[in-house]
């Protein structure tokens, strides 16, 4: 079979980062092909070369057996290559058919481009069944509708080779299968898909053949009938993981985190939470499911008294606060219940900050770490020292930037900060966004053990792999409403999907109608 | 190989001194231009400056005024604002010094009437700032903008005052009757003179250490108090602030508050200290270059006072320049616009082939070292 792609000898070097050593990889002509690796094993830099981004310092790229000198991304698309970015390059105002042709126009008259495109947009729709709203503005579009345009812009450009870069990511479960069967008929007509992904489940449910890169270097490449999720996980971080953690029975205490019939509207005039009741327990680990931006964020923001609700009454390890109560976050630390924030960077740290100076943010007035009007460097920095030690924070330099630690390493010392304070209820949003398999698997441990220890836990997370393995009871959200509670022992993907799209199967209805009867 | 750092001392010393080495350069243009030899104009600048007990202290006068005025600018940034506003915020910290000068001046020894002063000074220019800074605190209305206007408010204010209140009757000139000598902060001559030293008379004063002081105990509170941790956190990520407990309202108005003080004490060195009467636009653009100084030391208070050190050495190096080829007096604003834009607006400019030359040189060191221990491994 010929090749669609070849990849000889490619080597990239950022100062004195080694983004990519010596890359060879062959991408045979109508295939999915997988890459995975760790966060930062250089498979962006990859695509972006073959993409043309950047240049390589050294190696070949070759399209269909004929090197080709990709100077820029107008070179790649016109030898038929396509990108469908993880962050979604679309004019949220332009319609599907305005923001396809964007670029890509036949002469001065934009109606002849738009007849144009659409003739192929139905085409192409029923070929694969690709079908978009065209003349919608993409703003009111799901994100589901958002990646099948870029698809489609990728496509109308006469994209032969289709690369997504983690493309899963946003999307439900049944969206995510959806996409699948895409690729799957892109596939048979002849397209060649390479799909980038950390996510190993869907490596092995779409992809033909796999490569899995580590530190800049490519270790393996395999046929996917031939590997699993365990040995392609061993393969990514270089020695043996576990994919689930053990996990024993919840032994729940009393409610020591409640809401009430909470709502909230934000500064926009958006409802993002209506009429939110929850309980957790001591001792168990309540698990938030729903696609990203249907309210989870708020819920916990609400919680950890970020953002003000606008009626019902929240219930904080003891302490009952009503809508129109002033409560800011010190408060609510200081009732015992502590928050790792859903987004490390735009709120658990601060990057500009020594390590041990983000260690204390939020407890910066803490006595402990203050002497008199000073604080007390000692203080500080031997307590940061020690929590890193005992959470083999890498490095263990408390003057180092926190820009400078790696994402699992930035998220250990978020949750060390939260965790060592004792809190007995504690808000947990997106635990393992962005970190490594190998740092998942400690910090899942950590969680569980939090829960033996007897504390309340409110886990939110869009990683439905992540729920299911942790929560002892799954709440899925949906447009700021709670649409069901499912135990995690009836939790499967397709009754989490359907819920995550309002739809509630009936056996859960069912069990709903017994707990509340 | 291990990763290689950019060391300190490339980053605040050869940087900056590359940044205003290309200003230099582009200034010995300007010269040129003007048919003047640039060797002899630096030569006139730095012995106009340096060369004398009376222009060093005329150098060290205005570098006290920038520390000041600089350091306002610091605080307000460390903290994501632009302080535009430390020209008023000097003018009104002027009207409270004078205020007590006015009132107390001979009534009260000076050891008693300059703490007064000086806290006269940091309420007025603490007060000026509160305006704006409740504004935005509480309205979100732009820092930018209102503590620009509060200058012009501030200007207009004192012009009123000035006419109006504090011009004694009779008198043509706008300004206000000349303070009790009791009242007026010693100047540098004096004080070696009451030891049996005689240098030259410049309008140098004690306030030079009260800002060496205040630069230092700014570093303190930036660095080492919980205040300025916040200040801090505000600066750089205000969700993670506010994730922190930390209220962006009450840390923009502390802020601001510890900004116009600060401006408010650059009217001790030069109403208290040198013209010993409020006069019509005595702060004189300070507080305006001032943003320019704080620009230069990279808003860290140990690299504005060596800024300021520049910034008066450009001041009191560029009126003898006036002096002895009779160019146009703003040549002295040339020359600072040619310092901001190389080390302010261009200051990236030299810092990416200077790193990448170090970063050369380092990895070459390397090789060397390990090809002489092979062995380790």
């Amino acid at each position: 079979m010929d090749m669609a792609l070849e990849l000889r000898g490619i080597d990239k070097r950022f100062g004195d980062v080694h983004a990519n050593k010596d890359i060879n990889l062959q991408v045979r002509q109508g295939t999915i092909h997988g890459i995975v690796g760790e966060n930062g094993a250089g498979k962006s830099t990859l695509m972006s070369i073959i993409y043309g981004f950047y240049a390589a310092d050294k190696g070949d790229v070759l399209v269909d057996g004929q090197v080709l000198d990709i100077k820029d991304s107008k070179t790649a698309i016109n030898a038929g290559i396509g990108m469908v970015h993880q962050h979604f390059m679309l004019i949220q105002n332009f319609t599907a058919l305005e923001n396809v042709i964007l670029g890509a126009e036949d002469g001065i008259a934009i109606e002849t481009s738009l007849d144009k495109a659409r003739r192929e947009m139905e085409r192409l729709a029923s070929e694969y069944q690709l079908n978009v709203p065209l003349d919608v503005p993409v703003e009111e579009l799901s994100v589901g509708y958002q990646q099948r345009i870029e698809i489609l812009k990728a496509l109308y450009r006469g994209a032969r080779i289709l690369i997504l870069d983690e493309p899963t990511g946003v999307l439900t479960p049944q969206e995510t299968d959806h996409l699948f069967k895409v690729l799957a008929s892109l596939k048979e007509q002849g397209t060649t898909v390479i799909l980038i992904t950390h996510k190993l489940r869907e490596i092995m449910a779409a992809t033909d053949e796999v490569s899995v890169m580590r530190r800049g270097e490519m270790v393996a490449h395999v046929k996917t009938a031939d590997t699993n999720q365990e040995d392609l996980a061993e393969l990514m971080v270089g020695r043996k993981v576990l994919l689930r953690v053990e996990k024993g029975e919840a032994e729940p205490g009393d409610v020591k985190l409640a809401a009430r019939h909470i709502s909230l509207t934000d500064a926009q005039g958006v409802k993002r939470l209506s009429d939110v009741s929850l309980d957790v327990r001591a001792g168990e680990i309540v698990g938030i499911a729903g696609v990203s931006g249907n309210g989870q964020s708020e819920l916990l923001e609400a919680l950890a008294g970020i953002r003000n609700i606008d009626s019902g009454e929240m219930y904080l390890n003891g302490e009952t606060v009503t809508a129109g109560t002033a409560i800011d976050p010190e408060k609510v630390r200081q009732l015992g219940v502590g928050h790792i924030p859903e987004d490390r960077h735009r709120m658990g740290l601060i990057n500009t900050f020594s390590a041990y100076e983000a260690f204390v943010l939020g407890y910066h007035r803490d006595a402990s770490y203050n002497s008199g009007v000073l604080m007390s460097q000692k203080a500080m920095i031997d307590d940061c020292r020690a929590k890193m030690e005992s959470w083999d924070v890498r490095p263990p330099d408390p003057f180092l930037k926190t820009a400078n630690f790696s994402g699992g390493n930035q998220q250990k010392l978020v949750i060390a900060r939260e965790v060592e304070q004792g809190h007995d209820v504690m808000l947990i949003g997106q635990p393992t966004r962005g970190v490594d398999i190998g740092a998942i698997e400690s910090i899942h441990k950590r969680i569980l053990e939090m829960r033996d220890a007897g504390k309340a836990i409110l886990l939110v997370s869009v990683e439905l792999d992540e729920i299911r393995s942790l929560a002892d009871r799954i709440l899925v959200m949906f447009d700021g409403i709670i649409v069901g509670e499912v135990p995690a022992d009836k939790a499967d993907e397709r009754t989490l999907g359907l819920m995550m799209a309002n739809i509630v199967p009936d056996e859960i209805k069912a069990l709903q109608a017994e707990v509340s009867a | 190989m291990s990763q290689q750092r950019i060391p300190a001392w490339i980053t605040v010393g050869v940087i900056p001194l590359a940044n205003i080495l290309i200003a230099a350069i582009a200034a010995g243009l300007v010269f040129l231009y003007l048919n003047i030899n640039p060797i002899d104009a630096l030569q006139s600048m730095v012995s106009g400056a340096f060369g004398s007990g009376y222009g060093l202290g005329y150098t060290l006068y205005y570098m006290t005024s920038y520390i000041f005025t600089a350091l306002a600018v610091a605080v307000a940034f460390k903290c994501g604002m632009f302080n535009i506003g430390g020209e008023g915020q000097a003018y009104i910290g002027a009207l409270g010094v004078g205020l007590v000068c006015l009132g107390l001046g001979g009534h009260v020894p000076f050891i008693v009437l300059l703490p007064i002063s000086i806290i006269a000074a940091a309420v007025f220019g603490a007060l000026w700032a509160l305006i704006p800074a409740a504004l935005q605190a509480y309205r979100g209305s732009h820092i930018v903008i209102t503590t620009i206007m509060f200058n012009f408010i501030a200007a207009s204010l004192m012009n009123y005052l000035l006419v109006y209140f504090l011009k004694p009757v009779g008198t043509m000139s706008v300004e206000s009757a000349v303070f009790d000598r009791a009242s007026w902060i010693p100047q540098m001559h004096e004080v070696f003179a009451f030891f049996g030293i005689r240098i030259a008379a410049s309008p140098l004063n004690l306030s030079i250490f009260w800002a060496l002081f205040v630069a230092f105990a700014v570093w303190v509170f930036l660095w080492r108090t919980r205040w300025g941790y916040e200040i801090r956190s505000v600066g750089s990520n205000t969700s993670a602030a506010r994730y922190g407990g930390i209220s962006i309202s009450r840390v923009t108005i502390l802020t601001m508050l510890v900004a116009g003080a600060l401006a408010g004490f650059m009217a001790l060195n030069v109403v208290q200290g040198q013209a010993h009467q409020i006069k019509l636009n005595l702060v004189n653009q300070m507080g305006f270059t001032g943003i320019a100084v704080a620009l230069m030391g990279r808003n860290h208070p140990f690299g504005i006072v060596l800024a300021s050190l520049m910034f008066g050495f450009l001041t009191q190096g560029g009126s003898e320049l006036q002096f002895e080829y009779s160019v146009d007096a703003r040549i002295v604003v040339v020359l600072q616009g040619l310092v901001i834009l190389f080390s302010g607006a261009l200051q990236h400019m030299m810092k990416h082939p200077i790193e990448r030359l170090y970063l050369n040189y380092a990895r070459r060191r390397d090789a060397n070292a390990d090809d002489q221990h092979p062995a380790e491994a």
